[in-house]
């Protein structure tokens, strides 16, 4: 009895770029150790959609959006250091 | 068709901020498809500068622009331009859009990031409103956001690589404390400065309690640019740069025409006047009429129907109306009429660049053709003795440029016994025509005295004349020198009366002698008809004379021959008697 996408993520990444591929690298990893089963990752490339961009006033790349559950959160940067990623997205690190 | 290829492609280098003074300062605003920096301490205008280089834009050269903002809200930028007559809302719909970048405050952040984000957006952006100009607000705050410095130079470099792909031309402004030139270069974003093709550095200082604000180009990489430090004020349409043109770029067409005085025999001392677009300095201690000498020329203006301006310092308008009315120069009615107005040290305030600009301002409202500010010399009071001299020679070159005629009325130290010693008759130099007031004491009397020092281009009396205020207004009067002093006021008038007399009495001398020729000549005329009279009839006595005689011997003749005929005893005689 899972809901199959508790958590709901959008990444916001420029292209290939060095910063990016982290971020969509360390969410990964951080999605599948925390929240195995139960997320879902929207990958948005700025280039692509510049418009979506602009709309949801990302200025930095990367920057994750949590859009569900609420309250939403937003963070910038490549995601590096888990427990404060954790602790912004209000998830209490499980012991593994 | 080549002079105009070059033209364009030198306009096309720069482009036009349309910021008074700036443009000029750098020779056509700033370089197309480049970074501009502007650097500048709290308060400093960076904001305005950068958004009227859009605001201008987009009203005046139809370059449509994106403010990126990245301290202050859009929201609040509008609010605090609406008191800026630029039309914001209006140009909003169409040429200008506010990005909003600032970072949330709650904005959580783990490890390095770049602007791409931001740049894709507004690649976006600037490819559907083909958006030419762009501003960067505060980007050090976004900086300060990186981890590292070398974080914070990659992603200046990002920007800096973007924008010329785009033909965007770029205003950054960043936060520095410009009065220590060292610490720029240590702040994590001073090697910008190096980097950006054009800096200009705002400076807001206070000196003796007034507020100076100065604008500096620092660098400006394949062009000229003015690098002295140029004053300027943030007025009411903006940021407005202090510059003088140089001579050979007052194209002001150099004129004939004359304009009144406002007092008779001062034109004609001037040789008919001052000239229009002028500069007239009125210099004189206090209490030497110059206000009234300024009046008298700003009533003849009115006359003229020429809309005047009169900024009076010392004192508020009503009261200089009510002053000049008691000695016959009522102003009051060119009040009513619009075609004067009259503004006092109450609107006009701040520092002496702030009163130029709200002059120039108030005058161009007004379509002003002739301006009096009573006195100049307020200019240079109060923290201004600095600026005073280039705000004095700005004021003089606008005027000329805009061909308004300017007469000024400056306070002489009265301790100083020369007028020269005037800290702001610097300007005399300036001014094309010079008159002086003093007072001359003498026999118990002060008395005014007026003459010109110079006037450039006309031929003018060398004579001291008194001034003389009276309620038919201003007249001058001749002076008299006796002995080698100069009499004024009641000894003048004795003089005068004397001569009154003198002449009078001469009058009456000279009608005299006519009356007593007259008589003379008379009873010569009847002494000549009675002789005449007499003549006629002794002429006639001869005649008469001559006839009796004749008809005697006649007589006598016919009374003989009878005889013998009566007597007829003698032969007739012959008829002709002869003598034996």
């Amino acid at each position: 009895m899972t809901s199959p996408a508790a958590f709901k993520f959008q990444l916001y990444v420029a292209g290939d770029s060095q910063n990016s591929t982290q971020a969509t690298a360390n969410l990964r990893a951080l999605c599948r150790q925390y929240l195995p089963g139960r997320y879902e990752i929207e990958i948005v490339d700025v280039f692509r959609e510049p418009r979506r961009a602009l709309a949801e006033n990302i200025r930095m790349t990367p920057t994750l959006l949590k859009v569900s559950p609420r309250p939403s959160r937003r963070i910038i940067g490549t995601l590096s250091q888990t427990q404060r990623v954790l602790d912004t997205l209000g998830l209490i690190a499980e012991a593994p | 068709m080549k002079a105009d290829r070059l033209r364009t492609a030198a306009a096309s280098r720069k482009v036009p901020t349309g910021i008074t003074g700036f443009d000029e300062i750098t020779g056509g605003g700033l370089p197309r498809g480049r970074t501009a920096l502007v650097q500048g301490g709290p308060g400093s205008g960076k904001t305005i500068f950068g958004l009227q280089f859009l605001v201008n834009g987009a009203r005046h050269f139809n370059e449509s622009g994106i403010f990126v903002a990245f301290e202050e809200t859009s929201q609040r930028i509008m609010a605090n331009a609406e008191s800026f007559h630029w039309g914001l809302p209006e140009l909003l719909r169409k040429q200008l859009s506010f990005v909003d970048a600032q970072p949330q405050p709650d904005l959580a952040q783990s490890g390095d990031f770049d602007l791409w984000g931001m740049l894709a957006g507004l690649e976006a952006q600037v490819a559907a409103r083909k958006t030419r100009r762009i501003v960067f607000d505060a980007l050090d705050i976004v900086l300060a956001l990186l981890p590292d410095l070398a974080a914070r130079r990659r992603e200046i470099y990002r920007l800096h690589d973007w924008l010329p792909k785009r033909g965007l031309t770029c205003v950054v402004t960043l936060k520095a404390a410009v009065d220590e030139p060292s610490s720029i270069t240590q702040q994590p974003h001073g090697f910008m400065q190096f980097m950006v093709d054009c800096s200009v550095i705002l400076n807001h200082s206070v000196v003796l309690g007034v507020s100076q604000r100065n604008l500096r180009v620092q660098k400006y990489r394949g062009s000229q640019f003015d690098e002295n430090e140029s004053p300027f004020v943030i007025g009411r349409m903006g940021f407005d740069v202090a510059i003088v043109r140089t001579l050979g770029q007052v194209d002001a067409t150099v004129t004939h025409e004359r304009v009144t005085s406002g007092v008779r025999r001062l034109d004609t001392m001037l040789g008919g006047g001052y000239y229009r677009a002028a500069c007239v300095l009125i210099t004189g201690f206090p209490g030497t009429a110059k206000t009234t000498l300024s009046g008298a020329f700003a009533d003849a203006a009115c006359r003229r129907g020429e809309r005047t301006l009169f900024v009076s310092f010392d004192s508020d308008g009503t009261e200089v109306i009510r002053n000049l009315g008691s000695v016959g120069i009522l102003l009051q009615r060119h009040v009513n009429s619009g075609v004067l107005r009259m503004v006092s040290s109450r609107t006009v305030r701040g520092s002496a660049e702030m009163c130029l600009v709200s002059i120039k301002e108030i005058a161009q409202a007004h379509g002003a053709r002739c301006l009096v500010i009573d006195p100049v010399s307020a200019l240079s009071q109060f923290g201004n003795e600095m600026t005073a001299y280039g705000v004095a020679e700005r004021l003089l070159d606008w005027s000329k440029a805009e061909r308004i005629t300017l007469v000024c009325t400056s306070l002489s130290n009265e301790i100083s016994e020369r007028a020269e010693d005037d800290t702001l008759l610097h300007r005399s130099a300036m001014a094309d025509t010079w008159i002086h007031l003093n007072y001359l004491v003498q026999a118990g009397e002060r008395n005014r005295g007026m003459s010109i020092i110079k006037s450039r281009g006309t031929a003018h009396s060398n004579q001291v004349r008194e001034l003389i205020l009276s309620n038919d207004g201003v007249t001058l009067a001749d002076i008299f020198t006796a002995g080698g002093e100069v009499l004024m006021g009641t000894m003048r008038w004795e003089k005068e009366s004397a001569e009154r007399v003198a002449i009078e009495v001469a009058a009456v001398a000279g009608k005299l002698k006519g009356v007593t020729l007259d008589a003379e000549q008379a009873e010569l005329g009847v002494r000549l008809k009675a002789v005449q009279t007499e003549l006629l009839a002794k002429q006639i006595e001869k005649t008469l004379l001559a006839r009796t005689t004749a008809s005697r011997k006649a007589e006598v003749l016919r009374g003989s021959a009878r005889m013998r005929e009566l007597r007829s005893g003698d032969a007739a005689a012959p008829k002709r008697k002869r003598r034996p």
